[in-house]
């Protein structure tokens, strides 16, 4: 099948104009490295139907990272295919740095369009280019875009027949000084002031200004995301689930199917949907009502920051203390991920450099705090017990998070690579584009998780009801629990943990612990291990043994703390 | 023409690259990034330290860690 590369420097907009070629939404934010993993889909061009892919961002075909060797390597295979195009996507704020890659792309084997995207930016702050001259000295079709706004996109795809090998001639030890002339030839800057975003994302940046404005951001990002939550779960999903569905479905279940074992079996055996596990009432009540309205105020601040481009300037400001745990300052991001979902934020631990720095990253991302579904089950269950005991948990969990890492630091060798990022302009976020990432980011939960949710809670009732927990607690349960102090039936709870962590956090609720097991069943819960599928994006990542090296030293964390709580508390 | 590194350019000051003492690799690693001899840079801040530096070119900025930006020099201006 025909190919279409989308290649570029990072953080230009190649995922922007992905989902508008494709129809495909994918997530594009407004920080370098967001795409870390190459993207396919479809569109028409003509009769033919053609794969377009979305490739990771690069600065240069000689690559100096990791990161750009697989680039390099996608565009070796689709050279080799010989039906291929690559849209070359060019920051039209950033002509002359972009072209270094263009200039690379034309001595390639492979016909070429160029795409030059942010044109409105551009013409905001005074660069103007002149295309035709452009294309005339390139020898390949030029067509300015606006992927954000969709201006400029159909024009591209009807260009596309028009993409052609390059045939610009220039020595490569010249490169520089060939782009030198070009820009010369083609772009006029005008003189301009500062404009607000611009003082803004110094003022961020700089740290006497930029560190108090940093603990402000995220004080009212935490705070704003509890007031979203909590709002809808109590003014609005729970009302709306004990007032009008669990009586309805009630009726209908106990009328349509009037036996004990499927009432029990759909419902559970107590009204209160976390007191027992019902496959509709349970089975609804953790995703729908407990978990969804965290999540959607989670990747609402989340999306918000991103696209708004401050995460990179908060990299920047937590360098140094980064530097301690030996990671950069960059790999905030991924943990910042992580706070969501653990899936994507190790597969961006690919931003970094060397493989060390990827396992102290990955340590940080799973020890320091669980993941948006576990938090939001932490929060519900503890909060009746008060507030201090959610900060106990998640005050131990970052302790014990940065003393994993410290200690990884230590023990593996190697050097900690210096920061060297771009660092993106601030851009007022579009709400149409935040809420439809926010809504991308939802849906692969109710896709994914929903149904195993579900269906953990199916399993667990049908062993429930077929004494299969006694069974288990009387044998293996007891070592387990009896260190941590727990009951030996909770041993169950611990073995659903790797299906879904949110689910083994609510099977706590009908075992009225105390408040203080409570607290060392949730940390242990927590680090014990990764859910099932952060276990096989780890092993993908890293391998085999050392997933499971770092698994084992989270586990062993997770029950010396856990002990330890044990005998204090 | 004073001659001083990035971190030691002042918040705010310009200055022209005139010297990358770093190897072979640090150099493309740089100048992929647009960081190279004969461009103009201004200094927007540096971080408590030994921190990153952050500086703008053309219409892009760049935060570099500490020890790589001690081996940029540039020429200060105006």
């Amino acid at each position: 099948m025909k190919k279409i590369l989308l290649m570029g420097n990072p953080n230009v907009g190649k995922s922007v104009i992905f989902s508008r070629l494709t129809g495909v939404n994918v997530i594009a934010s407004n920080y370098p490295g967001t795409t870390v993993e190459y993207t396919k889909g479809y569109m028409r061009w003509g009769e033919e139907k053609v794969e377009v892919i979305d490739v990771p961002g690069t600065y240069t075909l000689e690559p100096t990272l990791p990161a750009e060797k697989v680039t390099v390597e996608m565009l070796r295979q689709a050279i080799e295919e010989k039906q291929s195009v690559v849209i070359d996507i060019v920051d039209a704020t950033n002509l002359e740095r972009n072209l270094n890659l263009t200039l690379q792309l034309l001595k390639k084997d492979i016909p070429v369009i160029v795409a030059l995207n942010l044109w409105d930016e551009a013409r905001h702050i005074g660069v103007d280019i002149n295309i035709e001259e452009l294309k005339k000295i390139l020898g390949v079709p030029v067509v300015p875009t606006v992927a954000i706004t969709g201006e400029g996109i159909k024009k591209l795809v009807e260009t596309l027949p028009e993409a052609k090998k390059g045939n610009y001639q220039f020595e490569n030890a010249e490169r520089w000084h060939e782009i030198g002339r070009i820009v010369e030839k083609v772009q006029i800057v005008k003189h301009r002031h500062h404009t607000f975003l611009e003082r803004l994302g110094n003022f961020t940046v700089r740290p006497l200004s930029g560190i108090p404005t940093a603990i402000i951001i995220l004080f009212l990002t935490f705070k704003i995301v509890r007031f979203i939550g909590e709002g809808l779960i109590n003014y609005l999903l729970n009302p709306l689930f004990n007032n009008f569905y669990l009586p309805l479905i009630t009726k209908a279940v106990d009328t349509l199917l009037p036996i004990k074992f499927i009432h029990n079996l759909l419902l559970g055996t107590t009204l209160d949907p976390l007191g027992s596990f019902g496959v509709l009432n349970a089975g609804l009540y953790i995703p729908f009502v407990v978990v969804l309205p965290y999540l959607f105020s989670f990747y609402l601040a989340l999306s918000f920051l991103e696209d708004w481009g401050y995460l990179p300037r908060l990299a920047v400001l937590l360098d140094n203390i980064f530097h301690r745990l030996g990671l950069h300052g960059y790999s905030s991001i991924p943990i910042i991920l992580g706070l969501g979902c653990k899936v994507p934020a190790i597969l961006a631990t690919r931003i970094l450099e060397t493989r060390r720095e990827k396992i102290i990253a990955i340590a940080l991302i799973l020890a320091s705090a669980p993941c948006m579904p576990q938090t939001a089950m932490i929060v519900s269950i503890i909060t009746p017990y008060g507030g201090n005991y959610l900060i106990l948990i998640f005050g131990l969990l970052f302790i014990v998070a940065v003393i994993t890492s410290f200690i990884l630091n230590k023990l593996l060798k190697g050097e900690t690579p210096e920061l060297l990022i771009e660092i993106p302009p601030y851009r007022v976020p579009q709400l149409s584009i935040l809420f439809k990432k926010v809504w991308l980011r939802l849906s692969s939960f109710i896709l994914v998780a929903v149904p195993l949710i579900i269906l953990g809670i199916f399993l667990i009732s049908i062993l429930d009801l077929l004494g299969a927990f006694s069974f288990a607690s009387r044998t293996l349960g007891r070592p387990l629990t009896f260190i941590l102090g727990l009951p030996p039936e909770t041993i169950f709870v611990i073995v659903t943990g790797f299906l879904r962590k949110d689910i083994s956090i609510a099977l706590l609720s009908p075992f009225h612990l105390t408040p203080e097991q409570l607290v060392v069943a949730c940390i242990f819960l927590v680090l014990y291990l990764p859910c099932a599928s952060t276990f096989f994006v780890m092993a993908r990542e890293l391998g085999w043994r050392s997933a499971l090296k770092l698994v084992a030293i989270l586990f062993a964390s997770g029950l010396l703390v856990g002990g330890i709580l044990n005998l204090i508390l | 023409m004073e001659k001083v590194d990035l971190t030691q350019l002042e918040e705010g000051e310009n200055g022209v690259v005139v010297d990358i003492q770093g190897g072979h690799g640090l150099i493309r690693r740089l100048e992929s990034l647009g960081i190279r001899v004969g461009k103009k840079v201004t200094k927007i801040s540096s971080q408590f330290m030994r921190g990153p530096v952050t500086i703008r070119i053309d219409n892009f900025q760049v935060a570099i860690g500490f020890g790589m930006a001690k081996k940029v020099i540039v020429e200060v201006t105006e």
